[in-house]
């Protein structure tokens, strides 16, 4: 058993977990945050996307002993009936899930997407890499492949990030 | 999982130390690899050492005009770079072409260097791979075999090495930096960092047991135009089934690597100099050395017209 300290949707967290806990398992299983979702566990679906330090990573594939003194935000932490965030309200919208599994990683991930975006990180389409990426309909399917939706609500989500990014830029 | 104590260092002295010291040492960094594989229970370090902490997350400019790497750099962050993006767009669109933003997030310059095949038959741990269990066979050899490599292989181990970031580096002669138990430093020349498999396909780099990779230095831009086209079978986040990166130049001579073909990231010097003469000298030249299975066949022809585009591309 290891001690580890971070902070979780702006709260200050302390575990004593199995080194084997991955960071998923500690918000899930430890501290009760089941907004955030395991699939595949191996990162290759995107649901259990959380946003550590500002990044979009897959919380399956990092363990939570890694992550001492870190600032994790997971959905949770985004938005709450009442007082969504942008991106929750535009996917409900738009109506940008069916089964709604891999929506609070899909929804961290289009967070992070679009700071990516505005902080001029290149992506695979990006035609140019030396200059700034628009959040065209391209960019943002290529930047969101991570995020798998089996029910295939892709167009619509695509459709929900876009009105953010429109409403942002 | 199997159970393993876990250990932060400070410095590489203090991770080459400790890995000498705990029998079954691993170093983690960004884990998206690592912690996939102790999963399945294909690793198994009895000791984790992260050296997220060493401060070998910074990209700085050489003495000679190119630019040192650090080992934890982020793959998004070396994409991001505007030194690479100006100087070496091959080395970001190859990262570019990777895994996925959350993956990108968090895979390191060096662990992408040392990222596991994903031949399906090293992944599955009831069947046969001297990948993974030495002289327990090579279930790929009679099995599924479309996304093998065909060049570089054995009749030990078909795997095809996964990296995008690693074509690249190949193509750029990239030098690899590394610490060893003691603290000696050296820099190996990326041509000379990968083995083939052999009757060993176990091992894959000539790193010893405990040696830490520090950096991965760049030479000084050669110019050119950088491409790195991968074909896949989606159009996005997945692995490779032909890339080719290169760098050609005005006068038609240049350098080329190919991925998703061979057990390492393959570089075509001796085609290189048929470069001048089109796509199809080149791969004349590269493919006579091929061993195709029948399923991964088409990717003689593939590599052929990839590389003709690629080559079509440069002309602009």
């Amino acid at each position: 058993m290891t001690k580890v300290s971070f902070t979780v949707n702006g709260r200050a967290q302390e575990l004593e977990l199995d080194t084997r806990t991955t960071l998923l398992d500690a918000l899930r299983e430890h501290l009760h945050l089941t907004g955030t979702k395991k699939g595949c566990d191996h990162g290759q679906c995107g649901a259990c996307t959380v946003i550590v330090k500002g990044r979009r990573i897959n919380s399956c594939l990092t363990l939570a002993v890694m992550h001492q003194c870190d600032s994790i935000t997971t959905i949770e932490g985004l938005g709450v009936s009442g007082n969504l965030h942008p991106l929750q309200a535009a996917f409900i919208k738009h109506d940008g899930y069916q089964c709604g599994y891999c929506t609070p990683g899909q929804i961290c991930s289009a967070v992070a997407v679009l700071g990516e975006i505005e902080a001029g990180v290149p992506s695979h389409v990006s035609g140019d890499l030396t200059t700034q990426p628009q959040a065209t309909t391209t960019e943002l399917r290529e930047r969101m492949s991570g995020n798998i939706c089996r029910c295939g609500a892709y167009s619509n989500i695509i459709d929900a990030i876009t009105e953010v990014a429109g409403d942002r830029a | 999982m199997k159970s393993f104590t876990y250990e932060r260092v400070c410095t590489p002295a203090e991770a080459v130390s400790s890995a000498a010291r705990v029998q079954g040492s691993k170093f983690i960094a960004g884990g998206t690899n690592l912690l996939d594989l102790m999963k399945l229970e294909i690793e198994a370090p009895a000791h984790l050492i992260d050296v997220n902490g060493l401060g070998l997350d910074k990209i700085e400019a050489t003495a000679e005009g190119g630019l040192r790497i650090g080992a934890s750099v982020r793959n998004t962050d070396l994409a991001a770079d505007q030194r690479v993006r100006r100087d070496y767009g091959l080395l970001a669109r190859a990262l570019l072409a990777g895994a996925s933003g959350q993956l990108r997030n968090m895979a390191t310059t060096a662990g992408n260097l040392l990222q596991r095949t994903r031949c399906p038959y090293f992944y599955d741990t009831n069947q046969a791979c001297n990948k993974r269990n030495p002289g327990s066979g090579c279930a790929a050899l009679e099995g599924f075999s479309r996304q093998h490599a065909l060049l570089g292989v054995s009749e030990s181990c078909i795997a095809a090495h996964p990296s995008d970031m690693a074509v690249a580096m190949m193509t750029l002669d990239a030098k690899v930096e590394t610490v060893r138990t003691g603290g000696a430093v050296r820099s190996i020349p990326i041509a000379q960092f990968y083995k083939v498999p052999g009757d060993t396909p176990h091992i894959e780099t000539v790193l010893e047991a405990g040696e830490l990779i520090t950096a991965v230095t760049l030479p000084k831009p050669v110019g050119g135009t950088h491409i790195y086209r991968k074909v896949r079978d989606r159009a996005s986040y997945a692995f490779a089934l032909v890339s080719v990166g290169a760098i050609v130049q005005r006068d038609g001579t240049g350098r080329l690597a190919l991925g998703g073909i061979a057990p390492k990231p393959w570089r075509l010097e001796h085609a290189e100099a048929e470069l001048p003469r089109g796509a199809k000298a080149v791969v004349d030249r590269l493919l006579a050395d091929a061993r195709p299975t029948p399923q991964n066949a088409f990717k003689l022809t593939l590599a052929k017209r990839t590389l003709g585009a690629v080559l079509a591309e440069a002309r602009g």
